[in-house]
């Protein structure tokens, strides 16, 4: 008994150390930051901060971009995984590859080349104006965040559906087509509350990253669009407040947490396990 | 055309990459007939049901169901309903919502779903059952829920795709009585598929013997068992012994060496033919008094019987005798000739009835679908 429970200890331990290392030590120290002041005092100020000024509109606005992308990659995700299971093999590696590749390449060059491809002298522009549309204005744009938003993050969204629904057994489909359930009634009532969990799954992968991301609002956005990530970066990059940055992460967390919650409510037992 | 045929194949094909799986196929189903199709695994009985069922279209033929053809009809505005093989009960809804979930599709009042639903539990015996988990179900009872759901909307005939073969020995047979009385309650058609010759036999009305995407022999189950086609179906369908045997003449066959007086006629002068015995039909009688002779070399207790191997000039005969036999014993065998039964000459002449390679053990080994009970515990 001793034995396997000191073994069990030894196992174990590299991820008790990571874990201390990696995730409690700096949640500590972001809670120790957000609640005390430059003397090191208690204070909920920095919290306090927060409901003034521009920061309820910088809120708003990082979640209202977030939802947004959100939805579009579940919308171009749903359709693409179910054309995908019903596909051959072969197309279904080449699409995954597709969705796949993007991927290997860093998510900085792969925002800045979207800035250069939108900018006012991007090939887009370029091509707009020879056929004699003239140029467009499509960086600094809130389309432009959001399209970046979706571009870099949709392979979360596509992948936990596609893995979920290549998994659902094709009796269940044909049980109801047998019970005189139509396609579309098959999709509504059997295929989709069934892929939940990958729907779910995708949307927390989708939304958390977009809710705190700066890179994109800075590079495509133009800085026209101050999101959470991008005060979060201001406040330790360049106002060096660390107390406010540290409330401004805690807070944000909170909100994450509170919407994985929700959405764990709607997939009453595999969803939880992806928290 | 008779008046009471509800479903009529008419020369059915399929075929998978080029692999013929159905070849020409023709058959009619009665109305309210409890019709069985049996046969080894890979025999296409599971592929014939899904062409009734229109999950799956036949490369050629036609398949009628109330004089009409429905061949591009789909599953869904058939008339008929599947009992899957792992019954396929939807895991994200309950048992009242599973067993509703096809009148909902049709646009039935609650209260009237709600009867429906209730009636059906009564008569699978599952009263109480309306709000428990799927997963919670034991295999038994998810069989169940699978019946009450399928037959909660009324089809005109019922698709049994070897519903049984999860369950246990025990379970099996009650339920054999059980689907047997539903069908006769309901008053519906059933189409069973097993590859189980008992289960066939004790439930059917009709059996059509299927090997090799051919109908091997269509008939009542004593007509299949008394009286089979070829080698292949008298093997499948219970023990027998089948010798090479030439017809003489119209009521005398020769087959071990010897004539024997028969009740088969019709076959020609000095036609060969397969001579068809089953072991239960064989006397036991001393040596002296014996037809044909020979020397015990295994006897086995089977409960009700012994099962006695006899090596008569180099042929080993299976023997049903409840008397126990020495191994090593000589003894005389006697037929009667209404116990011998004439077959022409098949494709499967000689491939079966010689026991001289018999063991149980190896019967057991080549049976392909025997592990299909093992596989249950894997439901998550």
């Amino acid at each position: 008994m001793n034995k396997t429970k000191s073994s069990s200890m030894i196992t174990n331990l590299p991820y008790i150390v990571w874990s201390i290392i990696f995730i409690i030590a700096p949640l500590i120290m972001v809670a120790y930051y957000a609640f005390t002041d430059r003397d090191a005092n208690f204070t909920l100020s920095n919290i306090k901060l927060l409901w003034s000024g521009h920061y309820p509109e910088i809120f708003g606005i990082s979640i209202l971009f977030a939802v947004i992308a959100t939805a579009v990659c579940f919308i171009i995700s749903y359709p693409l995984a179910l054309v995908m299971v019903k596909s051959s093999n072969k197309v279904q590696r080449n699409v995954m590859l597709l969705v796949m590749v993007p991927m290997w390449m860093n998510f900085l060059i792969r925002t800045y080349s979207w800035r250069n491809i939108l900018s006012d002298n991007g090939i887009i522009n370029t091509f707009l104006e020879s056929i004699g549309i003239g140029k467009l204005e499509l960086t600094g744009t809130a389309g432009a965040v959001i399209f970046g938003m979706v571009y870099n993050f949709l392979p979360y969204m596509i992948l936990p559906i596609y893995s979920v629904m290549s998994k659902l057994d094709v009796k269940y489909v044909e049980a109801a087509e047998d019970l005189g359930a139509t396609k579309i009634q098959v999709l509504l009532r059997v295929i989709f509350p069934l892929s939940l969990p990958g729907v779910i799954s995708g949307i927390t992968m989708v939304f958390v990253p977009s809710v705190s991301t700066f890179y994109i609002s800075q590079k495509l956005g133009e800085g026209k669009f101050m999101l959470i990530g991008d005060s979060i970066e201001l406040q330790f990059q360049q106002a060096n407040n660390y107390n406010l940055g540290a409330s401004l992460s805690l807070v944000l967390m909170v909100l994450i947490i509170i919407s994985m919650l929700i959405m764990n409510k709607f997939s009453d037992d595999e969803g939880a396990v992806i928290i | 055309m008779k008046k009471d045929i509800i479903i009529d194949l008419r020369n059915i094909s399929v075929s998978f990459d080029d692999q013929p799986i159905l070849k020409s196929i023709n058959l009619y189903i009665r109305d309210r007939e409890f019709i069985t199709f049996l046969g080894p695994s890979g025999c296409g009985k599971t592929t014939t049901l899904r062409i009734i069922a229109g999950f799956l279209k036949p490369d050629s033929g036609e398949v009628i169901f109330d004089d009409k053809n429905i061949n591009d009809v789909p599953p869904h505005k058939r008339p008929v309903n599947t009992i899957f093989q792992r019954y396929a009960l939807f895991p994200h809804l309950n048992v009242y919502e599973n067993i509703a979930f096809g009148l909902q599709l049709r646009k039935i009042p609650k209260n009237e779903i709600r009867e429906t639903v209730s009636e059906m539990l009564a008569l699978v015996n599952l009263k109480g059952f309306e709000h428990r988990n799927i997963n919670s179900l034991s295999g038994g009872q998810q069989q169940r829920v699978a019946i009450a759901r399928a037959l909660a909307v009324k089809p005109r005939v019922l698709l049994l795709d070897e519903p049984l073969g999860a369950l246990d020995l025990k379970l099996r047979k009650d339920m054999q009585v059980e689907l047997k009385n539903i069908q006769q309650r309901m008053g519906i058609t059933f189409i069973y598929v097993t590859h189980d010759q008992e289960e066939a036999l004790s439930m059917s009305d009709t059996i059509v013997v299927m090997d090799n995407g051919v109908i091997q022999q269509i008939g009542t189950p004593t007509d299949i068992y008394n009286e089979p086609k070829n080698a292949f179906v008298a093997d499948f369908i219970g023990e027998s012994n089948i010798l090479d045997g030439i017809m003489r003449k119209d009521f005398l066959v020769e087959f071990a060496g010897i004539k024997f007086k028969c009740v088969d006629s019709g076959f020609g002068e000095n036609t060969p033919v397969d001579v068809v015995i089953r072991p239960e039909d064989v006397d036991v009688v001393p040596f002296e008094e014996g037809m044909l002779c020979g020397e015990v070399t295994s006897v086995t207790f089977k409960g009700v019987h012994y099962e006695i191997i006899v090596d008569i000039k180099g042929f080993k005969w299976m023997i049903q005798s409840t008397d126990y036999q020495k191994v090593g014993d000589k003894i005389g065998i006697s037929i009667k000739p209404d116990e011998i039964h004439i077959m022409k000459k098949s494709e499967y002449s000689g491939m079966f009835g010689d026991y001289s390679s018999y063991s149980d053990e190896f019967d057991e080994l080549s049976d392909v679908d025997a592990d299909m009970t093992e596989e249950e515990g894997d439901d998550e």
